[in-house]
């Protein structure tokens, strides 16, 4: 099974991902206050240190290897079991990397527009410490640890919507806090539940750690979907699943484009990674038997996404129904079990983090410009901003799913992969496709195409600047969607030892072709 | 030269990058013409590739080219694979061929457009997305360009973005085909399914061997289908096409007539093993799609006064005769009524083109009259055009056309008869537009003084580079028949079949099935009758519109296409758009509403504990947040993780 060894590194790579930016934060908020400018520089440098450390461990990291990789353990609160136990694997060693690409780019390439230079020092610090708590959540291998770091995340982004938001931001930000904690309260007593029932079920001690309460514990059917109930809540909450979605549209519309960029991109993953990591990891019996479920809520949300996402009328807002959207496909993909499909829901996390982060970011330049994010306000960009409009075309056919770009990749591979065990789920999934080239298009019609009138005349070409931000971005648009195997190499090992747990513990068969393709040609 | 398949797509590739990068350096007319170069090298390799490939006999004339592996999870294994065999390299030849003709008349005819670079940006773009569409080795790959062409269709239909409705055509273009992607993509997940792997040889092999159930064979290829009615513009899914004409013309040419509106056609030949495992009742949907599809645009056709539209609706139509043809068991005739009309029709876009430009950017007939004094090489080569779609011998049109009618008969009468009536109506709406445009009185007064031009205007014609290209496409529509001659006494028999012989491995020799028929047996009668019928329409036309002994019938409701595009366009106007904001509102208001409603309930019931809670969520999450940190230091350095 899962072994929770892995390469012995002198070196703690994954302790250093989470203290790096929680030291850095802390660096920022101790600084004179009279030397606001360099709260920037010490994010920066504390942000692209990680974001290296990350690109390092993608690199050294063994694809023959289904197991944790770089684990640290180290005991913590010894007499209830609590330890900090890291480690990655295929299923979050993307997420851990695009978190660590996606911080030093929302750090280096956004203006947070503060009139007080003082409070840069706020800004940045808040921006580091969500960083920890993202880094700290895809790679804890302990309960306690992990729900700590969940929590953690809430905290910089509450007060990132609150300090540095539009004009609804005090709604938004208490939404998204309060709803996200009723979720995460399901979850806390789920945990202990969890702790304790299992060890009066084959354990016989209390412990935290996800590995050997994973492999020793034994739940009886009902007890495990249970768990697994309060798990999934919290998880739906952050995804988010339909119906639980309407705190997203809020607090991404009301969000400074660097928290829209970093809740688009990795926080909303922390949903559905926490579903293939403790949903289907921990209760594979239980994620299998609710699976018509999800299946079913994931439909919904794709089609349900993308209808909402055609009538609305800010184009933030627009952006924010299309992740509800994309994120269904991450659903499906996930309750459907197949290799394919689950390699298919972790490569969506990474490519809708890419592409709708870019989105983001460019409805973030246009508001800096126009000072509007209303599709009525805005009209004929690409006449006087071509470049600009290039690039946002090719983010916008990311999105959409075009072939050859990175979106493809993920949807692909959720459909293809989820047909054989969830076929009519499928048919009407991949009419989202066609739904989501309907509500970009439409969008970049009326805020590119035509004569731009008085006000978006002088709108401005993309700055070299800016331009340096959004090319990351369309390198790994092209780079994943032409030549993908890297990341899927180093995925799928992990995710073939998921899907092989799951079918150990259900009655699930994984599916084969009924007739062997030739590969002799 | 089989190993320099590669180059085929990587020339237009490069062309591609070389003016994103340069291309406001290179600026006019040199883009165009490093453009052009770019698909005349691909053009020269095919060539090459075809000639190798002719050396093999027939049963070696394939080659796979595996540049790398993309898509590879478990069971799932897609190459990035090109693939040569006659087929792809005879929709290579003349997508590259054609290609590079339309290339060299866009040189002229975006002469002084500001964005004269970007338009061959996007025209290598296209070329390169189609030649992966018709080389790809797999259905993935084959996907790639087919959405490569679809969103480069976009760019180009909505070129000229500035005009709100070339944007919405452009627009209407990529979701109406997105339909049609929808069943491509689940026909490769249900071939995925059932086979494990979408490469043609796998799926093909698998369906020849009769592995695969007849009612999976059915859904794979109906599915398939369900792309092809999209891409090829067949009914209901036409309604793109007329729209795309905001395109310049050179893009109707390539794009909406030559190449990517056969690519339906192409897939349903490509995927023809999976076809004959299908039900019985699958090919006659198609071949009935294909043949009402082929009479209502010509019906429409007849009375619009656009000529562009005109030429459009005829694509459609056609290709119309082409799906007739494929669910028919007809691919050879398919394939060769796709060539053929390659020619003409790119022939008769391009003249469009021609006459616009001499007009001065006007389209519509009514305003026309008499060009061929003004402009005799495009009047000349348009006239070739037209006797070949009308179905004159020897023009090429007639060949085709008439092989598609003999199997037609063959398999059913009255698809024979509405393909007959296609052809009269066909030769009828292309007579009165060579006549309205090229013969009679001049009409352009009424356009000069619209344009301020005061008795000076003058249409003119077209410059050299223009002209060359409608020359050579005016040869090769008059030749073009000679690739597959049939088998009447008077033909020598070394001429006979030739393509046919060529794509014989990948698809079923045609003559053999209804050998022994008897449409096979009155097959110079049948020719005999095609000819009368296209003589007919021409002489009808003639009588309406030349000697002006008849009234034209021109009702208001073919002009404007049975209504059918307006009634789509007011449904989703209408109630399409309200059930639309319908959800929006109810996720606003029922779904958030009831979020509020739980957060006003516990705030209103919980007023006894609010003593103790302040309720402010800003200090709730501040508390959280110092606990945090206070844990995360307790930890550090009490702990000492590190």
């Amino acid at each position: 099974m899962v072994a929770a060894t892995g390469s012995a590194l002198a070196f703690p790579l994954l302790s250093m991902l989470v203290f790096i930016p929680a030291v850095g934060a802390l660096a920022v908020t101790l600084m004179p206050r009279r030397r606001p400018e360099y709260a920037k520089l010490t994010a920066a440098v504390a942000s692209v240190a990680t974001g290296a450390l990350t690109v390092w461990a993608t690199q050294a990291f063994d694809t023959a290897d289904d197991g944790f990789q770089f684990v640290s353990r180290h005991p913590w609160i010894e007499a209830w079991g609590i330890s900090w136990h890291l480690g990655v694997d295929g299923i979050s060693l993307f997420l851990v990397l695009l978190t660590g690409l996606l911080f030093p780019l929302a750090i280096l390439g956004i203006d947070p527009h503060n009139d007080d230079p003082a409070r840069d020092k706020p800004y940045f610090a808040w921006l580091l410490l969500l960083e920890a708590g993202v880094m700290g959540s895809f790679i804890s291998l302990d309960l306690f640890l992990f729900f700590v770091f969940f929590e953690i995340v809430l905290v910089p982004m509450y007060f990132l919507i609150g300090g540095w938001g539009y004009e609804g931001r005090v709604y938004a930000a208490t939404k998204f806090f309060l709803y996200t904690m009723v979720g995460s309260a399901f979850m806390l007593v789920s945990i202990l539940a969890t702790v304790f029932i299992a060890r009066n079920n084959g354990l016989g001690y209390v412990t935290f750690d996800l590995v050997e309460l994973a492999n020793e514990a034994e739940f009886a059917a009902s007890t495990g979907r249970w768990l697994f109930f309060g798990f999934a809540v919290a998880f739906a909450v952050k995804v988010p699943v339909f119906p639980l979605h309407t705190w997203l549209p809020d607090a991404h519309t009301q969000a400074p484009t660097a928290g829209s960029v970093v809740l688009a991109g990795v926080m909303l993953k922390l949903g559905t990674y926490g579903m293939l990591r403790f949903g289907l990891y921990l209760f594979p019996e239980a994620a299998y038997w609710s699976r018509y479920l999800w299946l079913t809520l994931a439909t919904i949300g794709i089609i349900y996404g993308a209808i909402a996402a055609t009538m609305q009328k800010d184009l933030k807002r627009l952006v924010a129904y299309s992740s509800v959207a994309h994120l269904g496909f991450i659903v499906l993909g996930t309750f459907a079990f197949t290799t394919q499909a689950i390699t298919g829901s972790v490569i969506q996390m990474v490519n809708h983090g890419v592409s709708t982060g870019a989105l983001f970011l460019m409805v973030g330049m246009i508001y800096e410009r126009r000072h509007t994010r209303q599709i009525a306000e805005l009209n004929g960009i690409q006449k006087v901003a071509p470049i600009f409009a290039a690039a946002f075309m090719v983010v916008m056919l990311s999105s959409i799913g075009v072939p050859g770009l990175n979106g493809f990749v993920g949807e692909f591979l959720v459909l293809i992969g989820s047909f054989a065990t969830a076929r009519w789920w499928v048919v009407i999934a991949a009419t989202g496709v066609i739904l989501a080239a309907l509500y970009l298009l439409w969008a970049y019609q009326r805020v590119f195409h035509g004569e731009p009138d008085e006000e978006n005349a002088t709108f401005r070409e993309l700055r070299w600047g800016e331009a340096m931000v959004i090319l990351p971005f369309l390198a790994a648009i092209f780079f994943a969607g032409l030549y993908p195997k890297p990341m899927l190499d180093r995925i799928e090992p992990a995710v073939d030892a998921l899907v092989e747990r799951v079918a150990e513990h259900t009655d699930f068969e994984i599916p084969t072709p009924t007739i062997a393709g030739e590969d002799d040609r | 030269m089989l190993d320099a398949l590669w180059l085929i797509p990587a020339a237009p590739l490069a062309g591609f990058i070389l003016i994103l990068l340069f291309g406001r350096r290179l600026g006019e007319p040199a883009a165009g013409y490093l453009a052009a170069t770019m698909v005349a090298v691909s053009f020269a390799v095919t060539v090459g590739v075809f000639f190798d490939l002719l050396g093999n006999d027939e049963h070696h004339r394939e080659h796979v080219l595996t540049l790398f592996s993309w898509v590879p999870v478990g069971d799932l294994q897609i190459d990035m694979a090109l693939l040569a065999d006659p087929l792809s390299i005879t929709m290579a030849l003349f997508i590259t061929g054609i290609g590079s003709l339309i290339h060299l008349f866009a040189i002229g005819y975006m002469h002084g457009d500001p964005k004269f670079s970007k338009f061959f940006l996007y025209l290598n773009l296209f070329v390169f997305s189609m030649l992966m569409l018709v080389l790809g080795e797999n259905l993935l790959v084959t996907f790639l360009g087919w959405e490569g062409v679809g969103a480069c269709s976009y760019f180009l239909i909505s070129f000229w973005h500035t005009r709100p409705s070339a944007a919405t055509a452009g627009k209407k273009a990529f979701v109406t085909n997105r339909i049609g992607d929808w069943g491509v993509m689940l026909a490769m997940f249900l071939g995925f399914t059932t086979v494990g792997s979408v490469s043609y040889g796998a799926l093909n092999h698998a369906a020849e061997e009769g592995g695969i159930a007849t009612s999976t064979a059915t859904g794979i290829a109906l599915l398939l289908f369900v792309g092809a009615v999209g891409k090829s513009a067949q009914l209901p899914l036409y309604l793109w096409l007329p729209d795309a004409m905001e395109g310049p013309t050179p893009v109707s040419a390539l794009i909406h007539a030559a190449t990517m509106v056969t690519a339906g056609v192409f897939l349903m030949t490509r995927m023809n093993p999976m076809l004959a495992a299908a039900a019985d009742w699958a090919p006659e949907i198609i071949a009935w799609t294909g043949a009402i599809t082929a009479l209502f645009a010509a019906s429409i056709a007849v009375a619009q006064n656009d000529i562009k539209k005109v030429l459009a609706y005829s694509t459609v139509s056609q290709l119309g005769y082409m799906f007739l043809a494929v669910g028919s068991g007809a691919y050879v005739a398919a394939i060769f009524h796709m060539v053929t009309h390659a020619f003409f029709k790119a022939l008769m876009f391009l003249g469009s083109g021609s006459v616009i430009h001499g007009m001065h950017e006007e389209q519509d007939m009514r305003r026309m009259g008499a060009l061929r004094v003004m402009m005799p090489v495009t009047a000349g080569t348009f006239i070739i055009g037209w006797l070949a779609i009308a179905g004159v011998p020897p023009f090429a049109g007639f060949w085709s056309k008439d092989e598609i009618l003999l199997f037609t008969l063959a398999s059913s009468p009255v698809l024979y008869v509405i393909g007959l009536i296609t052809a009269i109506l066909t030769a009828y709406y292309m007579t009165r537009q060579v006549l309205m445009v090229f013969f009679g009185e001049a009409r352009w007064e009424s356009h000069a003084e619209d344009h301020g031009a005061h008795g000076e205007f003058r249409p003119h014609e077209s410059p050299p580079v223009m002209l060359a290209p409608l020359v050579v496409l005016a040869g090769l529509s008059i030749v073009g028949g000679v690739i597959q001659l049939p088998s009447f006494g008077i033909i020598p028999k070394g001429w006979r079949h030739k393509l046919e012989d060529w794509l014989h491995p990948v698809v079923e020799p045609g003559e053999a099935v209804i050998k022994g028929t008897s449409a096979y047996d009155a097959k110079v009668w049948l020719a005999v009758l095609a000819i009368v019928c296209a003589l007919s329409g021409i002489a009808l036309a003639v009588a309406v519109y030349g000697r002006r002994r008849l009234r034209a019938i021109e009702p208001q409701l073919l002009a404007d296409g049975w209504r059918y595009d307006a009634g789509v366009s007011a449904f989703m106007g209408g109630p399409g758009r309200r059930a639309f904001d319908a959800l929006a509102r109810f996720d606003a208001r029922v779904v958030d509403g009831a979020v509020n409603g739980v957060a006003t309930l516990v705030a209103s019931t919980s007023g006894r504990v609010r003593r103790l809670q302040t309720g402010n969520v800003r200090s709730y999450a501040g508390i959280v947040g110092a606990g945090v940190v206070l844990v995360l230091i307790w930890f550090v350095i009490v702990r000492g993780v590190l």
